[in-house]
């Protein structure tokens, strides 16, 4: 097989794994979305009805679930604003590398800002 | 089986090539636009609640939807989050899909659940009741009975 060329923003390396994980976060966000608008839906149907369904959304195992989610959607929020600055910022593709690790920093900070307070909701009192 | 693969000097339909480069553009607009609408769709419902996840329940929803702000927030997210969303599954789809009927099937689908849930979406959001329970009273005290 012939060796791959290097330095292709999506063969290989960050610019390739970052790819990767934008369309996995990018499916599961897609499928929570469809799930989201036909529960918030039954508000039309009876108050019972959408509050029996939000007691799900506060069990332990979707309360951590929703860690998940809100990992995915932050990791594919700001990686797509990296993706716009690849394609329309001159030195974009240049500092695509750094821009990554400054996404995984931003992602850092906030998950570690939310996800204590998450726990405490889901298996506090 | 063989796969049939465009001349690369064929160029698209100019209306192809259109469409094409609007669903681009759109991606990035509507992207950049729901990462500040969805933070702030959490930061309300999920951070600044005392209970976190556990504040929201009906009377959570009909506070909110009380103010026409917040429903031409929500309204705006739902097309955005869901054509963003489907135009991504798209692109999924025309990359890995291989065999013609499955690709042009599984797009047919992915609109059509757009297209349902986009009417369903908006029909909840611009006729919701807050008082479709007569004993809505356990849920918005003084709000429904005068």
């Amino acid at each position: 097989m012939a060796r791959r060329p290097a330095g292709t923003l999506y063969r290989g390396k960050i610019g390739m794994w970052s790819w990767v994980l934008h369309r996995i976060t990018g499916v599961g966000i897609y499928f929570f979305l469809l799930v989201h608008i036909m529960d918030t839906a039954l508000v039309r149907v009876s108050p019972e009805a959408y509050n029996s369904v939000m007691a799900v959304y506060k069990t332990p195992i979707v309360g951590v679930a929703e860690i998940g989610l809100v990992a995915a959607i932050l990791f594919h929020g700001f990686n797509g604003i990296r993706v716009i600055l690849i394609d329309f910022w001159s030195k974009g593709s240049k500092y695509q590398n750094l821009m990554f690790w400054i996404v995984l920093g931003i992602f850092v900070v906030l998950m570690a800002a939310w996800v204590p307070r998450q726990l405490m909701h889901t298996f506090g009192a | 089986m063989s796969v049939v693969i465009e001349q690369p000097n064929q160029p698209r339909s100019r209306k192809n090539a259109q469409w094409e480069k609007r669903a681009w553009i759109f991606m990035r607009i509507s992207g950049a636009v729901l990462l500040v609408m969805i933070l702030g769709h959490l930061m309300v419902n999920l951070v600044l609640p005392e209970r976190g996840v556990k504040s929201i329940d009906f009377a959570f929803v009909a506070g909110k939807w009380a103010d026409p702000f917040w429903q031409v927030y929500d309204g705006i997210m739902l097309w955005l989050a869901l054509i963003h969303g489907t135009n991504g599954m798209r692109t999924l789809v025309n990359d890995y899909a291989e065999r013609e009927w499955v690709r042009k099937t599984l797009n047919i689908a992915l609109w059509s659940v757009a297209a349902i849930l986009l009417i369903l979406g908006t029909l909840v959001i611009t006729t919701f009741d807050p008082c479709i329970d007569p004993d809505v009273e356990n849920y918005l005290p003084g709000v429904c009975k005068p």
